[in-house]
């Protein structure tokens, strides 16, 4: 009943239309979409000087509190990237790890003493977790820590992105007292009372909490020359 | 004679997918891309509207232009309206309600193939005016809808004690001992949950029993 | 090799298209009444899962990714076309299912015979587009890895179809409340072997 010709105009007609309207609708919503995603990295850096930033307020908390960004590369010299925009996603699947960058955010607090915040990146039980921790100016003592994660599971691994598992992190420290680098490490079971140096896991999300380990382990661990080139200053 | 907007054949289209005519319980349509969404109620919400806005319009569109879908093609151009719809609904979720469209992810895209989308296209819109079949997509997201919510608001309230995000069980309950039912959380509590509304819908309109 | 397993046995097991994200449930539940029309249809799902996900992986790498066309030219690189991925997909879906079946049809007419039937219904099963849209969700690193997770995927959700309806063969002869006969039974059964499958969870090689 319909001849090929008309088939042909009809599926040509289709696409262009629909090939018009998807990007006119793409390019119009594409700033808003850029936005929340910048906006939620602020949230989540400022989240781990324990800072809470509704998406409203969170660029201007972040111009307040960030008082300086810089970028390292393996070799913990300086190069010159801006920070913010480096996506941590990218640099973990670099194969060669020499050429992987290292940002570095300065917070300055209410106190006036500064902060540390160095990003991390993982893996989960499903998926990629990520998160900052933010060290004190003595780059020992865990100021805070904020954790993030693309599909754990709901209740348990998941569980990793609440405040009662961040809040464990306060206070903990990354060094023994002979200096040596101990990290922080998520334990299953729990942690004893006293140790300094790790915190509870989370009951039915072992994986998780073993990416978590892992990545706190891994991601800090590059950052060492730099941390203790400053703690000796 | 021309047809009130409203008359009670249209109110039906609306009325019957939510009860009688459910697109989950009683068609089986649609129940893949949803499931997995169903642990919290406001995720469950978001993706209950996006397939009821998606329903709804492509089966509008369709319907418009029925008369000029070569049959050959029909499908592709159907998949192609859908498809299109669920962009536009993907990028304003990314948009404007960003942290639930991460929540969602892949599931949005999903809803291209939900076959209750597509069931009602070809079912529905492709026979019939374009007013009676937007009400019909209206009516089968809603019934769609309306399974998910129900199934969301028990796995939360039972599974993590609280409705949209808000703790409901009291505190006291908790220092008393009573604990959430953590495998209410877990995937395989949204199919033994269905199964169970299922068994209770089944009951009540017993017209519904399968009969072989 | 080892993450290659790795994400193969992930795959059929513990991300199970059907017990961890109820993907294809439509035709899962409707086609599981016999053990030979499901273990047709397991066939068909993997064999079309096995094509569609490394071409959209291609699709994907060189074509929508943000950054992908910079094999054309260094200007390109700032092209983001991932607003178009659902509808190349499912266009590349459709479009290879077709071609499958025309293939099939031709050269193999006793295959033709045995999955036919089923190919048409795949275009729109949920499981394949879902993989394709995991593929890039989960932005596997190379077509090797994708093409071994869609293998895994496709077997993944066979090994549940093939067991549900063994299962749905007996459940005939049982004494189900008449409720929860036919769908309500199905899905209580899905669930309960969804939560045997979590057992599996955790596993890396």
């Amino acid at each position: 009943m319909f001849s090929n010709r008309y088939i042909f105009i009809y599926s040509t007609i289709i696409v262009a239309i629909v090939a018009v309207a998807l990007t006119l609708i793409a390019v119009g919503l594409k700033p808003y979409q850029d936005n929340n995603i910048r906006i939620e990295k602020m949230q989540n850096i400022l989240k781990s000087i324990n800072v809470v930033a509704t998406p409203k307020n969170a660029e201007a908390l972040y111009k307040k509190y960030i008082v300086k960004t810089f970028t390292l590369n393996a070799q913990m010299k300086p190069v010159d990237v801006d920070a913010f925009s480096i996506d941590l996603a990218k640099e973990v699947k670099k194969t060669d790890t020499s050429a992987r960058l290292y940002p570095v955010y300065i917070a300055c607090l209410d106190n006036g003493d500064s902060s540390y915040i160095f990003p991390l990146r993982g893996q989960g039980l499903w998926g990629p977790v990520w998160g900052y921790v933010a060290l004190k100016n003595d780059f020992n003592t865990v100021l805070g820590v904020m954790f993030d994660h693309k599909g754990e599971t709901p209740g348990l691994g998941a569980e990793i992105a609440t405040e009662t598992f961040q809040a464990q992190f306060f206070g903990k420290q990354i060094f023994d007292e002979q200096g040596n680098y101990r990290s922080i490490r998520v334990l299953k079971g729990g942690a004893k009372p006293d140790d300094v140096h790790g915190v509870d896991g989370i009951s039915g999300g072992t994986i998780t909490s073993r990416g978590v380990d892992k990545m706190i382990f891994e991601g800090l661990k590059a950052y060492l020359p730099y941390i203790n080139y400053r703690k000796k200053i | 004679m021309k047809e009130p907007l409203f008359s009670s054949r249209n109110i039906k289209l609306l009325s019957g997918p939510l009860n009688l005519n459910n697109p989950i319980t009683v068609q089986i349509l649609g129940i893949c891309s949803a499931l997995a969404v169903t642990v919290q109620m406001k995720p469950a919400l978001v993706m209950a509207l996006s397939v009821t806005v998606v329903t709804a319009f492509s089966n509008l569109i369709i319907s418009s232009i029925r008369n000029t879908i070569p049959q050959r093609i029909r499908i592709i151009v159907q998949l192609v309206v859908v498809a299109t719809l669920v962009i536009i609904v993907d990028q304003i979720l990314k948009a404007f309600v960003y942290d639930v469209s991460k929540k969602l992810s892949v599931f949005v895209g999903l809803i291209i193939t939900n076959c209750i989308v597509m069931g009602r296209l070809e079912a529905f819109a492709m026979a019939e005016k374009p007013w009676r079949s937007f009400l019909d997509g209206l009516g089968n997201g809603a019934g769609y809808g309306l399974i998910l919510v129900a199934v969301s608001f028990l796995r939360e309230f039972f599974g993590s004690g609280k409705i949209f995000g808000m703790q409901v069980v009291p505190r006291i309950m908790y220092e008393n001992g009573y604990q959430d039912n953590g495998l209410m959380i877990l995937p395989p509590m949204a199919l033994i949950t269905i199964g169970i509304i299922i068994w209770i819908q089944r009951s009540i309109n017993r017209d519904l029993i399968d009969k072989s | 090799m080892e993450n290659l397993l790795n994400i193969f046995v992930k795959s059929i097991f513990i991300e199970n298209m059907i017990f961890a994200f109820f993907l294809g449930m439509c035709s899962f539940l409707a086609v599981s009444k016999s053990v030979k029309t499901a273990v047709g249809l397991g066939i068909a799902v993997t064999f079309v899962l096995i094509i569609t996900v490394p071409v959209n992986w291609l699709l994907e790498n060189y074509l929508l990714k943000p950054g992908a066309l910079v094999w054309l030219g260094p200007e390109m690189a700032k092209i983001d076309l991932s607003y178009l991925s659902f509808i190349m997909f499912i266009a590349v879906i459709a479009a290879i299912v077709q071609l499958v079946e025309m293939v099939v049809e031709k050269f193999s007419p006793s295959l033709y015979n045995a999955l036919g039937i089923f190919l048409p219904l795949i275009a729109v099963n949920c499981a394949i587009l879902g993989a394709s849209l995991f593929m890039q969700e989960r932005d596997y690193h190379s077509i090797t890895e994708a093409t071994v997770f869609a293998a895994g995927s496709g077997l993944g959700w066979f090994l549940a179809i093939a067991s549900m309806a063994a299962i749905r063969e007996k459940i005939t002869y049982s004494n189900i409340p008449a409720p929860l006969r036919g769908l309500g039974i199905s899905f209580i059964l899905t669930g309960l072997m969804a939560i045997a499958f979590m057992s599996f969870m955790g596993i890396t090689i």
